[in-house]
């Protein structure tokens, strides 16, 4: 027996996600903005932003994403961009490409702007254009890659796939090489918020989620030293959870456009936690004292099933707010892991969603203007 | 886009746009920035980075090296060709040459 205290140590962030707005020209309806918008007349003011990312770099933050929302729908972003990249933080702008322009996307690469992330959501305009619901979307995106790729800086395609577009990944793999991306990400949807809404609809089935990995792992071979391709598989459909965020309060947080500090873009589906908002405390404070980032920290709060596991230390458990909607509890082992108690409804669940025949989306909404 | 250019020793290379050395005060290290990436670098690394100057070949810093630290340039050579290999795959290298 010992009897040292254990002293949780709690490392400093390394990234964080900043959600200048949740306004956005696009409504695809697996948004992970949350089910209720922030409206533009709550949104933090640029000297507030500001001071959080002067808060951040101080705590140890190296990446700043800058996303939204569309986050060019704030009039601030090249200052904003200014004054992140002049904090030596590492400046990432994750857009739809709507609301930037050619100077814009210049004023962006000359204020300090290191990398841009554009999403597509498809391979054709009409494809595209449906999921993002948006007329000439998928075309100003082309033309956006295009400027960024004039500008100079590098560039990661961000491809969001669900059981519409799921059989196009080669093709989204091949545009990526077309608009001189460096990288792309392939992600499968998450299901909370908007997409928990458009399951039905979305959800890949079993046999597309196997060929995607197939597909995946043949073109990282071919493409290796041209593109990177970073890759999220369908968890409903994968024997263990994901190691969600990395773990909870380990290595990220995320500012909703109205100042709420969050562990996750998803926390505030967790009914018993609460947020503190960097308009009444500090960044530091909250990272490393805030009850909602300590709720989840470590492995005292885990269920037995997960303390016992060895792969607690590779998947943390799974994600929480995925545990919170399957099991109405987030501090249950997530039920994606085969040795929970719910994988086999999950199963049943997942299986009978990708047999049904296809709804029609709730597409997104819109945050309001003031 | 074909494929990934070769390199060999006689490649001139330096940081990709959008890649560089951050000292990183909150942990007391240096690291590499790079697009969803931060990765730590040790005295060495740091070294072999800060010669990716775009001018001197991978030979030449190899033997640069090999002089300022009394080691066998092939040795030196490898690593640095290992390095430059990691590097390369994650888009982190521009070829100059």
């Amino acid at each position: 027996m010992s009897d040292a205290i254990k002293i949780p140590r709690v490392p400093p962030p390394m990234a964080m996600l900043a959600e200048l707005t949740h306004r956005c020209p696009l409504a695809c309806p697996y948004c992970s903005n949350p089910t209720e918008l922030t409206g533009a007349d709550e949104e933090l003011s640029t000297a507030e932003w500001i001071s959080v990312f002067r808060q951040a770099a101080a705590l140890g933050v190296l990446h700043v994403h800058l996303s939204g929302g569309e986050p060019a729908a704030r009039g601030d972003l090249v200052e904003l961009t200014r004054a992140a990249a002049t904090l030596g933080l590492y400046t990432n702008l994750i857009t739809s490409g709507l609301g930037l322009t050619e100077a814009r996307v210049n004023s962006l690469a000359d204020a300090g702007l290191e990398h841009v992330q554009l999403s597509i959501q498809g391979v054709s305009p009409e494809s595209a254009d449906r999921i993002g619901g948006y007329g000439g979307g998928y075309n100003r995106k082309i033309a956006v890659a295009g400027w960024v790729a004039n500008a100079g800086m590098p560039l990661t395609i961000n491809a969001v796939c669900h059981r519409l577009n799921m059989d196009e990944i080669e093709a989204m793999i091949e545009l990526a090489i077309g608009l001189k991306a460096r990288r792309i990400e392939v992600a499968t949807v998450q299901f909370h918020g908007w997409a928990e809404r458009n399951k039905a609809a979305l959800l890949p089935t079993r046999e597309q989620a196997e060929q995607a990995t197939r597909t995946v792992a043949e073109a990282r071979e071919r493409y290796r030293g041209t593109l990177v391709i970073d890759y999220v598989p369908a968890d409903y459909h994968s024997k263990y959870p994901k190691a969600c965020m990395g773990g909870w309060g380990r290595i990220g947080m995320n500012v909703t456009p109205s100042g709420r500090v969050l562990p996750c873009h998803a926390a505030e589906t967790i009914p018993s936690l609460s947020f503190e908002t960097v308009r009444e405390s500090s960044l530091a404070k909250i990272w490393y004292e805030g009850g909602a980032f300590n709720a989840y920290r470590g492995e005292d709060w885990m269920p037995e099933l997960c303390r016992n596991c060895e792969r607690k230390a590779v998947d943390f458990g799974g994600c929480r707010c995925q545990a919170m909607a399957l099991a109405g509890d987030a501090s249950a082992t997530d039920p994606v892991c085969i040795r929970s108690p719910l994988r086999d409804d999950l199963t049943l669940e997942a299986n009978a969603f990708s047999v049904a025949s296809q709804a029609d989306f709730i597409y997104r909404g819109r945050a309001s203007k003031t | 886009m074909s494929d990934a250019p070769e390199i060999s020793r006689t490649s001139i290379v330096k940081l990709a746009r959008g890649v560089r050395l951050h000292k990183d005060s909150a942990r007391g290290r240096m690291v590499l920035l790079a697009p969803e990436r931060a990765m730590a670098v040790d005295d060495i690394a740091l070294a072999i980075v800060e010669a990716f100057d775009g001018e001197h070949t991978l030979s030449q810093i190899a033997a640069g090296f090999a002089e300022k630290f009394d080691a066998p340039v092939t040795q030196i050579a490898n690593d640095i060709t290992a390095f430059v290999h990691e590097l390369s795959i994650r888009r982190m290298l521009e070829i100059v040459e």
